[in-house]
C-alpha cells in the first residue's frame, strides 16, 4: 500500500463548471445585482458602438444612392472680391466635357416668395427664387413628393416647384396653392422630396428656365451648374471645369463636392462616442470591483464549505479554480446580459431613426474578452484567499 | 492487526503558545472502532485533525496508511484525503439547496470516477445509511438526523480505510444519536476503522476501546471488550 503513488485526480470541465456554479444557483438575487454592473457598462458601450456604427452605415447608404460623382460649379470672387458671373453658354460647355453624363442648372433671381403680396418683401424666411433647367431635378437625384416637375410645357407659365424646405416655411402643403414672386402669383405645382446634397435647392422656390427670363426678367446667367460625370472620370472633370467654364478666367470659377461633407460627417462619427465609451469603461470598472465585493462575501460565507471540500480532498488547485470559475461565471453572465441588453438598445435606436441595425462583431468580442478579463482579475484574489485557507479554521464551527 | 495510523510523539502547538498536544502516541488498527474522550479544550480536535492530515504536527511522526504525512506535499495530501480518509462533523456541512444524493455524489468528486459512477455509488450508500427514500431531499427537508446519516454517507462512500468522526451526535437528541451510533457500529462491522469523538460517556463505553486524553495527552487507552463488534449490525 505504502508504494502506491499519491496524485490528486483532476476534475473535468463538466466537474469545474458544477462546483463553480454551486454558489451561484443557491443565491440567484445576488447573482444578478452584482452581474449587472457589468451588464451596465458593456451594455453601455455596445450601445455606444452599436449607435455609432449605424449612424455611419446610414451615411454610407446614403452616399451610395446620392452618389459621390456630383460637382457644382458656381462664381467664385473676382480679383477684386467683385461679384462675377458665369457665362450664359456655360452648361451647353460643360456638358461637353468627356465624362459628364448630366448637367443642370439653376439661376438665382433678385426676387422673393411669400405667401401673398400683404406680407413685407424683405421676410423672405431664407427663402430664395431660382430658375432651374429641366434636368437639374435628375443630375441632383431628387424627387418630386407631390405634384410634377418643370417641364417646357409649365415652365413658360407662371408655375413653381418648391423645395422641401421652402414649403415648409411657407405652409404650402399640396400643389395647386399659389405663392407670390415678383409681382405676381405663381402656382405651386410640386413640392419636392428632401435634398442632402443640395441644400440651397431645399430652400427655393424653382421657376422653369425660359418663364423666369420673359416672367421675372431672368438674364440667363447660371449660379450654380450641377454635373455628374463617370465615377471614373471626376477628379479629371474638376480640373477642366473652370477652364471650360469660363476660359477668359477660369480663377473666377469655384467647384465644390457636396457628398465630401457627407463623407467628412460619416469620416468623424464616432469622434464623440470616446467619451462615452469612457463612461461605460467606468461602469465596467465599477462592475468588476462589485463582482471582487460579492466573490469575497462569497469566500468568507463559505468558509466551512472550503474546509469541507478540503477534507474531501480538494487541492488548494481545486479551490482557487472553483471560485475563479465562479468569478467568470458570474461576470460572464453580466457581459451576455450586457450585449444583449446593447444590442436591444441599438436595436430600437436604430429602428426609431430608420437607420440600418449595425453591432459590429469586435464590440461584442471585445466586450465580451474584457467581461472574461474583468472575472479573472477580479476572482483571482479572493480565490487564493480561499485556497490558502486552513482547513482546520474554516471547519471550525463558529 | 496491521495499522492504519500510527502517531509517534506527536505535539502540537498553536501560535500564540498553546500546546495542544504532548508528545502522543497513538496507534489505530485496521477495524477498529475506538472513541477519543476528554474535556473540553483537552486536543481532541486537534488530534482528530492531525489524524486526518487537515493539520500537521509541530513535532512528532504520523504515518497513514503506509504514507509519512511530513514527507508528503500538500497536494499529496488532498490526495490521501480523497483517497484515504472520511470525515464526519457534529454540524454535518452538508451543501444547502442540494439534494441528499448530490451531497453524497461531492464525498467523491475528488477521486476522479466519471459523474455517472459517483451518483449511482452515492444512491447505494444512502441505501447503505437507511435513506432510500430520501435521495432527492435538499438538506432542509431531513431532521438532524437524517442530515447526519447522510453526511456519513458522504464520508464512507469512497470507503475509506478510516473514518473520523468529531461529535457526530452533539447536535442530536438521543433517538437520533442511537440511529447514528447503531450505524456506525454497522459499518464497523462490515470492516471500516472509525473513531469517534464523543462527550457523551454512555456511547464512549459502548465502544470497544477508548482513549482518554486530558491537557494534550494520552492518560488513558482502554479496550472494554464492550460491544464486541462480531455480535452486533448486519440487520438493517
Ligand atoms: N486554531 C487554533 N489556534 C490556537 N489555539 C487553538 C486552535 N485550535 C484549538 N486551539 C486550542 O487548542 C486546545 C485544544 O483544542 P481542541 O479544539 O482540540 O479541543 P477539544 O478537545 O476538541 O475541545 P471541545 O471538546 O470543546 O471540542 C484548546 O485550548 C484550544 O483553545
Ligand atoms: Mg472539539
Amino acid at each position: 500500500m505504502s508504494g502506491t503513488r499519491l496524485s490528486p485526480a483532476r476534475l473535468g470541465p463538466r466537474d469545474v463548471l458544477h462546483v463553480g456554479s454551486a454558489g451561484l444557483r443557491t443565491r440567484p438575487l445576488r447573482v444578478v445585482l452584482s452581474a449587472l454592473g457589468i451588464a451596465i457598462g458593456i451594455a453601455t458601450m455596445i450601445a455606444v458602438v452599436g449607435i455609432s456604427s449605424s449612424s455611419k452605415a446610414q451615411l454610407l447608404r446614403q452616399l451610395d444612392q446620392l452618389g459621390t460623382n456630383l460637382l457644382v460649379a458656381s462664381p467664385g470672387q473676382g480679383l477684386f472680391g467683385e461679384k462675377v458671373k458665369l457665362p450664359k453658354e456655360s452648361i451647353g460647355m460643360l456638358s461637353r466635357i468627356p465624362g459628364v453624363e448630366q448637367v443642370g442648372a439653376t439661376g438665382d433671381l433678385a426676387q422673393s416668395v411669400r405667401r401673398s403680396e400683404k406680407i413685407p418683401k424683405d421676410e423672405t424666411g431664407g427663402i430664395t427664387v431660382k430658375a432651374a433647367t429641366e434636368g437639374l431635378l435628375d443630375v441632383v437625384r431628387g424627387a418630386v413628393g407631390s405634384g410634377i416637375w418643370l417641364n417646357e410645357a409649365n415652365g413658360r407659365y407662371p408655375s413653381t416647384v418648391l423645395g422641401h424646405v421652402a414649403a415648409q416655411r411657407l405652409g404650402i402643403t399640396a400643389p395647386g396653392q399659389q405663392v407670390h414672386i415678383g409681382g405676381r402669383y405663381f402656382t405651386v405645382i410640386g413640392i419636392l422630396d428632401p435634398l442632402p446634397l443640395a441644400p440651397e435647392i431645399e430652400r427655393a422656390a424653382l421657376v422653369g428656365w425660359d418663364g423666369a427670363g420673359t416672367l421675372l426678367g431672368f438674364d440667363g446667367h447660371p449660379t450654380q451648374i450641377y454635373e455628374r460625370s463617370t465615377d471614373r472620370t471626376v477628379s479629371a472633370v474638376r480640373e477642366l471645369i473652370p477652364r471650360t467654364v469660363d476660359p477668359q478666367n477660369p480663377r473666377n470659377v469655384q467647384v465644390t463636392d457636396p457628398s465630401s461633407a457627407l463623407q467628412a460627417k460619416a469620416a468623424t462619427e464616432g469622434a464623440f462616442t470616446d467619451l462615452l465609451l469612457g463612461l461605460g469603461g467606468v461602469a465596467l470598472l465599477v462592475g468588476g470591483v462589485g463582482v471582487a465585493n460579492t466573490m469575497i462575501i462569497s469566500v468568507l460565507e463559505r468558509r466551512h464549505e472550503i474546509g469541507l471540500r478540503r477534507s474531501l480532498g480538494a487541492t488548494r488547485g481545486q479551490i482557487r479554480l472553483q471560485f475563479v470559475t465562479e468569478s467568470l461565471l458570474l461576470s460572464g453572465l453580466g457581459g451576455l446580459a450586457g450585449v444583449a441588453l446593447g444590442a436591444v438598445a441599438t436595436y430600437a435606436f436604430a429602428a426609431s431613426g430608420g437607420l440600418p441595425w449595425v453591432v459590429p462583431l469586435w464590440a461584442v468580442t471585445g466586450g465580451f474578452a474584457a467581461t472574461l478579463l474583468i472575472g479573472t482579475v477580479a476572482g483571482l484574489y479572493p480565490a487564493v484567499r480561499a485556497a490558502r485557507l486552513s482547513p482546520t479554521l474554516a471547519l471550525h464551527t463558529g | 492487526m496491521s495499522a492504519v495510523v500510527e502517531l509517534n510523539q506527536v505535539t502540537k502547538e498553536y501560535p500564540g503558545g498553546v500546546t495542544a498536544l504532548h508528545g502522543v502516541d497513538l496507534r489505530i488498527g485496521r477495524g477498529e472502532l475506538l472513541a477519543i474522550v476528554g474535556p473540553s479544550g483537552s486536543g481532541k480536535s486537534t488530534l482528530l485533525h492531525i489524524v486526518g492530515t487537515l493539520d500537521r504536527p509541530s513535532a512528532g511522526s504520523v504515518t497513514l496508511a503506509g504514507h509519512d504525512v511530513a514527507a508528503l506535499s500538500d497536494r499529496r495530501l488532498s490526495a490521501l484525503r480523497a483517497r484515504h480518509i472520511g470525515f464526519v462533523f457534529q454540524s454535518f456541512h452538508l451543501v444547502a439547496g442540494v439534494s441528499a444524493q448530490d451531497n453524497v455524489a461531492e464525498g467523491l468528486l475528488y477521486s476522479g470516477l466519471p459523474r455517472a459512477q459517483r451518483r449511482r455509488r452515492a444512491a447505494l450508500a444512502l441505501e447503505r445509511v437507511g435513506l432510500a427514500d430520501r435521495m432527492h431531499h435538499r438538506p432542509h427537508e431531513l431532521s438532524g438526523g437524517q442530515r447526519q446519516r447522510v453526511a456519513i454517507a458522504r464520508a464512507v462512500v469512497g470507503e475509506p480505510d478510516l473514518l473520523l468522526a468529531d461529535e457526530p451526535t452533539g447536535a442530536l437528541d438521543s433517538a437520533s444519536s442511537g440511529a447514528v451510533m447503531e450505524l456506525l457500529h454497522d459499518l464497523n462491522a462490515e470492516g471500516a476503522t472509525i473513531a469517534v469523538i464523543t462527550h457523551d460517556g454512555e456511547i464512549a463505553d459502548s465502544l470497544p476501546r477508548q482513549v482518554r486524553i486530558r491537557d494534550g495527552r494520552v492518560v488513558a487507552d482502554l479496550r472494554t471488550g464492550a460491544a464486541d463488534p462480531a455480535d452486533r449490525g448486519g440487520e438493517r
